[in-house]
């Protein structure tokens, strides 16, 4: 039977034996490792005999303070993939000079530096801010749960299948080789035929799904769900930069799934979009894949300037300076981000007059950053600042990330940019902002919102040496690319002629050693907590003196948040509360509306992969049948009209009980 | 901003004792939906601008379209809005069988919306004018391609609305869903009305 190709391609496409890469001992041994580690994982979990509660606690889990922290944790797991990419290249380029050609062969390397960009941006960035945006907004505008739970439960697992299918390409055939963005006619049928670009456009898109679904469902909540008396000008920082940041994601990401599906239709169709021939124009990709790009790095950067302006208010013991022009700022940021995508690449030759448009726009963006900095600044100015760990990331931030900002200036001057374009300087100038600014954020984030989510502090010591490791490790490492970018250095080379050269990626290589001891000391940060979590437990529930309503429900937060919905008067509400002796209710409590959990969400992911797979590898009957699937499964959903349930006034009043018997020990 | 006065003789409310109703979001969470999926369509349409005079030495509009039948197709879809707003009457006035009797019409329009389009599609890729022809054939499928897959969901949503409105009656979520397929359903409409004025028309005159 199985001598038949026929049949075996009817059953496997163009899936062989070949596509399993046991012919490379890198991706070998990465696989044993894996599937090492994932066997020690499901063999704890059954040994624990935790399937049952994590079905019904977490994987078919609505609340959103779950779900928030699961994006966090996928986004943890990619960064140590799309970490170990970043070393891999750093090694590679560190020795391949002259003859050496190094341990990676161009058709390794290529796909390496393709998944390191994807893997960062989409599934490390993006679901770490996706992550903190549904974990803290509810709890800081007073809410029960996000306005569509559901979705919300839906979109972390597309999000999580997309992620699952850039996985499987490193074990089942090839990634992209072709750069993060997959320009055409590169990324087309006539030079890349493999799965690689499939494996990008199939990701991204199921991935896709839920990023844009997360964006409508924020904004929504943002907009309808906020406790009475918190008008738009009252929301805390981070609620404002998330709205901004969500309206992006649902005015951009559309364009993104747009592009991509033409570029498929280039691919499996073969229509001509972005070919070089029967008029196609591949320079329209590059247009349209940066509207969507440019303003995916302000979707990224906002919720880290929210971060930032959360803690330094916090942490200074002070009310923000210039609340209004920071929420000025962030809406020109938002606005000005879709007015800039031409600088990506002023070499089109596009013309004096469109560059001069382009450059001034971009440029212009630094005047409402800038007042966000001085913001920051005015606030620490004469506060009792104290240099807790989610402080000294936002010092470390204000520090490099003007050098980053400063880079981009320099940048966006068009005659400049044909010197620096495509070299390491570009490359050095956006580590620059997204290191300094987006990842500094989300670690200052992680430590200063886990206590809330976990109800213990996380271990300063060790938060404090990764911060050192990582501030150094980042300018050790990306300090020789600006150098390097400068001489003319160019981006994505496997192999440099020229060994005068070798000193300064010897140095960036040292650098990169010196971050993955940074992460090293954070996962080490996260086991020594967990340890120490007695130690380090917080039951006041408020262990910042926080200024925000986040603060003012137990650490972790019920499961409806709030008994009573909190009436707001200020901007800094829970501040103003404790200042003018508000007394936590202690009875009266009510039965609480909630949604019910669902697997739903979980199930269409698993056959979302399956879809995606079988369009990847050409196997048709897997595509018609998860489809049905996915079809029926999702009209099945909606035959369920029972989705709520209350929670009982007593179990409310339990719990509200245990807290106030914690709360009274503290005294 | 002047700083807050802490006046403590007063004790303001600071939290709610009653239940706090929010109204629902539905309305804004979908109108947010058709605007991405409105973005989508205009990703198509300006592309369709761009690459739609590469012809590749191959046929133009002028040789292609036929505006007699685009015109029957137009109507159907526009009859099928109207339908769809009497379903919407008659569900006001709680008449479950008149909103299904309506319902299904509006469906029977989208169904021969759709074949008459697939019709037009054949047609075309057997003249040899089939998407891969040029990048103007690429441009224009796609884009009316799309606008088809979404009046096909439409119809299968529609189905299925059809079997729980009279599985469970006009049910307050119900209602809700027939609204959302409402806006849905007439956003196509207003899409279709571009397709047709900058596809079809300026095709033909220019």
């Amino acid at each position: 039977m199985f001598s038949n190709p026929d049949l075996l391609k009817f059953i496997f496409g163009r899936l062989t034996l070949e596509a399993i890469p046991y012919h490379e001992p890198i991706l070998i041994i990465t696989f044993i490792g894996v599937a090492i580690g994932g066997l020690a994982l499901l063999g704890a979990i059954t040994y624990f005999k935790f399937w049952g509660p994590l079905w019904r606690d977490w994987i078919t889990s609505v609340d959103h303070k779950k779900i928030g922290i699961m994006y966090i944790i996928l986004a943890i797991i990619m960064l140590l993939r799309g970490f170990s990419d970043a070393l891999l290249m750093r090694a590679q380029q560190a020795i391949a000079f002259g003859d050496n050609e190094g341990f990676l062969p161009p058709h390794h390397y290529d796909q390496i530096f393709t998944a390191h960009g994807v893997i960062m941006i989409f599934f490390v960035a993006m679901p770490f801010v996706t992550g903190f945006m549904n974990f803290v907004v509810p709890l800081q505008i007073g809410a029960r749960d996000v306005s569509f739970p559901f979705l919300n439960n839906f979109s972390f697992w597309m999000t999580t299948a997309g992620a699952i299918i850039i996985m499987l390409s490193l074990f089942i055939g090839e990634f992209a080789r072709t750069g993060w963005l997959a320009y055409p006619p590169l990324s087309g049928a006539a030079y890349t035929p493999g799965v690689g670009v499939d494996y990008y456009l199939w990701g991204l898109q199921v991935a896709g799904v839920g990023t844009t679904l997360s964006g409508i469902n924020l904004i929504a909540t943002i907009v309808k769900m906020r406790a009475p008396g918190m008008t738009f000008m009252k929301m805390p920082i981070f609620t404002w930069t998330s709205l901004c940041t969500n309206i992006l994601i649902v005015a951009t990401f559309p364009i993104l799934t747009a592009t991509l599906a033409l570029l498929t239709l280039d691919r499996y169709v073969g229509t001509n979009f972005f070919t070089n021939d029967l008029g196609g124009n591949p320079m329209m990709y590059v247009n349209l894949i940066w509207i969507w790009g440019h303003p995916e790095v302000y979707i990224l950067v906002l919720p880290a300037f929210g971060i930032f302006s959360e803690v330094v208010a916090t942490f200074s013991g002070k009310r923000l300076f210039g609340y209004a022009s920071m929420v000025y700022a962030t809406c020109v940021i938002m606005i000005l981000s879709y007015l800039v995508w031409l600088h990506h690449f002023f070499t089109m030759g596009s013309g004096a007059s469109v560059n001069a448009f382009f450059g001034i726009t971009t440029m212009i963006i630094s005047i409402p950053t800038g007042a966000k900095m001085f913001n920051w600044l005015f606030t620490m100015y004469r506060g009792r600042i104290t240099y807790d760990v989610p402080m000294l990331w936002t010092v470390g931030f204000m520090v490099t990330f003007v050098i980053g900002g400063m880079t981009g200036v320099m940048l966006a001057v068009p005659p400049a940019d044909f010197v620096l374009h495509n070299s390491l300087f570009l490359i050095a100038h956006f580590h620059n902002v997204i290191i300094g600014g987006v990842l500094f954020g989300l670690l200052a984030g992680v430590n200063y919102w886990f206590p809330k989510a976990f109800g213990f502090k996380l271990d300063a010591f060790w938060g404090k040496l990764s911060f050192w490791f990582w501030l150094i490790g980042f300018y050790v490492a990306f300090m020789p690319l600006y150098v390097l970018g400068l001489m003319g250095v160019t981006r994505r080379l496997q192999h440099i002629e020229d060994p005068s050269l070798q000193i300064w990626f010897v140095i960036a290589a040292i650098g990169a050693v010196l971050i993955a001891c940074g992460i090293a000391c954070f996962i080490i940060q996260l086991v020594v907590s967990f340890i120490r979590r007695e130690e380090l437990r917080d039951a006041t529930g408020d262990p910042w003196n926080g200024r925000t309503l986040e603060w003012s429900t137990s650490s972790p937060p019920p499961d409806y948040n709030f008994a009573f919905t909190p009436v707001v008067h200020d901007h800094d509400s829970w501040y103003d509360m404790k200042n003018r002796g508000y007394s936590r209710p202690l009875q009266g409590f009510k039965p609480i509306h909630m949604p019910k959990n669902t697997g739903t969400g979980a199930i269409l992911s698993g056959l979302s992969i399956a879809l995606a797979f079988g369009l990847i590898w050409y196997i048709w009957w897997m595509v018609a049948v998860s489809f049905v699937a996915i079809l029926a499964v999702a009209i099945g959903h909606t035959f369920n009209y029972k989705r709520d349930f209350y929670i009982p006034a007593a179990d409310v009043s339990a719990e509200e009980e245990r807290r106030t018997e914690l709360l009274a020990k503290q005294v | 901003m002047s700083q807050p006065t802490f006046d403590t003789s007063e004790q303001p409310q600071f939290f709610l004792e009653e239940d706090h109703h929010i109204e629902s979001s539905t309305n804004l969470g979908f109108w947010l939906y058709l605007m991405s999926d409105c973005l989508i369509f205009a990703i198509l349409f300006a592309t369709y601008a761009v690459v739609g005079r590469n012809y590749a030495a191959g046929p133009s509009p002028a040789d292609l379209f036929e505006l007699p039948l685009v015109a029957v197709n137009t109507a159907m879809l526009l009859l099928s809005s109207i339908t769809y707003g009497f379903a919407m009457l008659q569900m006001e006035r709680n008449a479950k069988a008149e909103t299904l009797f309506w319902l299904g019409i509006t469906g029977v329009f989208g169904a021969i919306f759709i074949g008459l389009e697939l019709y037009e599609f054949i047609n075309l890729i057997h003249e040899g004018a089939g998407p891969t022809r040029s990048a103007f054939l690429s441009a224009f499928f796609t884009l009316v391609g799309t606008h088809g897959l979404h009046v096909t969901f439409g119809i299968i949503w529609l189905i299925t609305l059809m079997v729980q409105v009279s599985m469970y009656g006009l049910v307050e979520a119900n209602r809700r869903r027939l609204m959302c397929l409402s806006m849905f359903w007439h956003f196509l409409d207003v899409v279709w009305i571009g397709v047709f004025s900058f596809v079809y028309l300026i095709g033909l005159v220019g």
